[in-house]
């Protein structure tokens, strides 16, 4: 089965919701013109990164009626779309989420599990944190959601992967920083390695959305990509440019690259959780004599 | 540790640029006001403004004391005839001379703090006149060492260089073509003649940068950036600098007494809903 990915990788306004609305729909419009079938965009697409004490204002219920979903999920009968928000629960606690809409319909929400408070960080002051990762079955596979920090710890993207995840699909707002002699930002040398490794590790496909633009010194340097289960780079959009980058993905490549290595087939589940249990409880490792 | 200070300046100056041009652009302006004194810290924002917004909306101005050295204006020059910004020449001898006539225990560290505040006068009631943002030109190691004059030069609407060590405003400055005699001459806040920066720091900025990095980028304690070769007396003295003038790199304190105080728990960033 081949599918259409695209990358939305846009700027937003901070805060202004409606703005960053409207321009998810044209871009969807003009994606689905393309013969696009899933369009990602970056992590907090629709209202922006550093919010702190806008978070509340900004967030949203995903439903039909809801003034900002209601355009989003009429959009998503042309293409599948994956979007970053601010949902708030029954509870009034604040996530960061992404959505995957589909048909009309929201097929799955992810909460960011990891929150990154340190250093120019400080989410887990304004935000809750997620608890569940979890695959999910979309009209052209198995995929799963995680949202910049997530994947920087390796052990959401291993849960999607014995999950069944057959397209990881990562979003992020990513402050480029890291000043050396190379033409690119540590921080996206960074990202790039490690989604390169998931993929090659996981023999999965890896598409990540990454924003670009500025909230006062912070920059985003885009610079999305998409890699194969070979761990091959298929499209990468530029840096610091807002751009529309898609690309024809076989997914039955998945199976060849399997069938030549099949890692996913020999992992040992059961092994991880004993050790972890030991880890965690104090367990005795079994001595064998 | 391999100190290494390298940049690559075809990244710093494309990242830099477009930072001009969005943090201008957004509030609704266009165009920027530089104060441009002929050394290499201004020059660089110059370039890089002129770049982001194109050089008609640049203004740059120069900003003479009597005592200025005539190199100052000269080198300015090149800056403003490379890149065809626009510029004005603002005498500032007869503004700050009545203030320093009025005090015989006048100093040259109250000299040059007037000067420096009258420049910012100037520079912000340009900002009024051309409609433009200004746009400060202080890099990392001054900032650090608090080696700036607060609410005078340090005083801008956006800094795109405040992230730069000297040594790597330099590198930056030959990769977007600063005129070779600003490049090489010795770095002065030209507030008399004859004043240069490492004169009166007491160090030269090629080896506090690499003190600083170690500090600040490396989160090295004392001990440790000792141990990797510096001079006790000079860790010591770096360190006392940066911690003595943290007052000067933050707002004024307000001192809370509501639930919602601003500083504290009031927080946007100025990019708010733009």
């Amino acid at each position: 089965m081949k599918i259409t990915v695209a990358l939305a990788q846009i700027n937003t306004r901070l805060g202004e919701v409606r703005s960053n609305l409207e321009k998810h729909l044209a871009l969807a419009q003009e994606a689905r013109s393309q013969g696009v079938e899933l369009l990602v965009f970056p992590e907090l697409s629709l209202t922006g990164y550093i919010l702190q004490d806008l978070a509340p204002t900004v967030a949203c219920r995903p439903s039909p009626g809801d003034p900002v979903f209601g355009p989003l999920l009429v959009a998503s009968r042309g293409l599948d779309l994956v979007v970053g928000f601010v949902e708030e629960d029954h509870r009034s606690r604040f996530h960061i989420a992404s959505a995957y809409l589909s048909s009309g319909e929201v097929i799955h929400i992810h909460h960011k599990v990891y929150l990154p408070t340190y250093g120019l960080f400080d989410e887990g002051r304004f935000f809750a944190r997620g608890d569940s990762v979890r695959a999910f079955d979309t009209r052209f596979g198995r995929m799963g959601l995680l949202v910049c920090e997530d994947f920087w710890h390796v052990s959401p993207p291993y849960l999607l992967w014995l999950d069944g995840v057959e397209l990881f699909l990562f979003t992020s707002a990513s402050p480029g920083r890291g000043l050396t002699a190379e033409p690119q930002l540590e921080s996206a040398l960074w990202v790039e390695r490690v989604n390169q490794a998931y993929a090659s590790l996981f023999t999965a496909f890896i598409a990540h959305a990454n924003r670009t633009g500025f909230e006062d010194g912070l920059n985003f340097w885009g610079g999305s990509t998409v890699f194969d289960p070979e761990g091959a780079l298929l499209v990468k959009a530029p840096y610091f440019e807002e751009s529309l980058t898609p690309v024809e993905i076989d997914l039955n490549q998945m199976r060849r690259t399997r069938a030549r290595l099949p890692l996913l087939r020999d992992e040992r589940p059961e092994l991880v959780e004993r050790e972890i249990g030991r880890i965690l409880h104090g367990h005795q490792p079994i001595h064998r004599t | 540790m391999d100190i290494n200070l390298s940049i690559e300046p075809e990244l710093v100056r494309k990242i830099l640029a477009d930072f001009i041009h969005s943090e201008i652009t957004r509030v609704g302006y266009k165009r920027a006001v530089v104060n441009l004194s002929g050394g290499l810290d201004s020059a660089v924002a110059c370039i890089l403004a002129a770049q982001a917004l194109g050089p008609e909306n640049v203004l740059a101005l120069r900003l003479p004391y009597k005592s200025s050295a005539q190199d100052s204006l000269d080198h300015a020059q090149l800056v403003i005839d490379q890149t065809g910004i626009q510029s004005r020449t603002i005498p500032i001898t007869e503004m700050v001379d009545p203030l320093i006539a009025s005090d015989p225990h006048m100093n040259s560290i109250r000299k040059g703090n007037i000067m420096a505040r009258m420049r910012m006068i100037a520079a912000y009631d340009q900002s009024e006149a051309f409609n433009g943002l200004v746009v400060g030109t202080g890099n990392k190691t001054e900032i650090l060492l608090g080696y700036t004059t607060l609410f005078g030069d340090s005083a801008c609407a956006l800094n795109p260089i405040g992230d730069l060590y000297k040594t790597q405003v330099r590198q930056l400055a030959r990769g977007i073509g600063v005129p070779e005699p600003i490049i090489a001459k010795p770095p002065s806040a030209d507030l008399w003649a004859g004043q240069t920066d490492e004169d009166e720091l007491g160090f030269a900025y090629a080896e506090v940068d690499r003190l600083l990095f170690l500090i600040v980028d490396q989160r090295y304690s004392a001990r440790e950036c000792i141990e990797a070769g510096f001079e006790p007396g000079f860790v010591q003295r770096v360190g006392e600098r940066i911690k003595k003038n943290q007052f000067k790199r933050m707002l004024p304190p307000i001192a809370k007494l509501s639930n919602r105080t601003i500083g504290y728990d009031f927080l946007y960033l100025r990019d708010w809903g733009t």
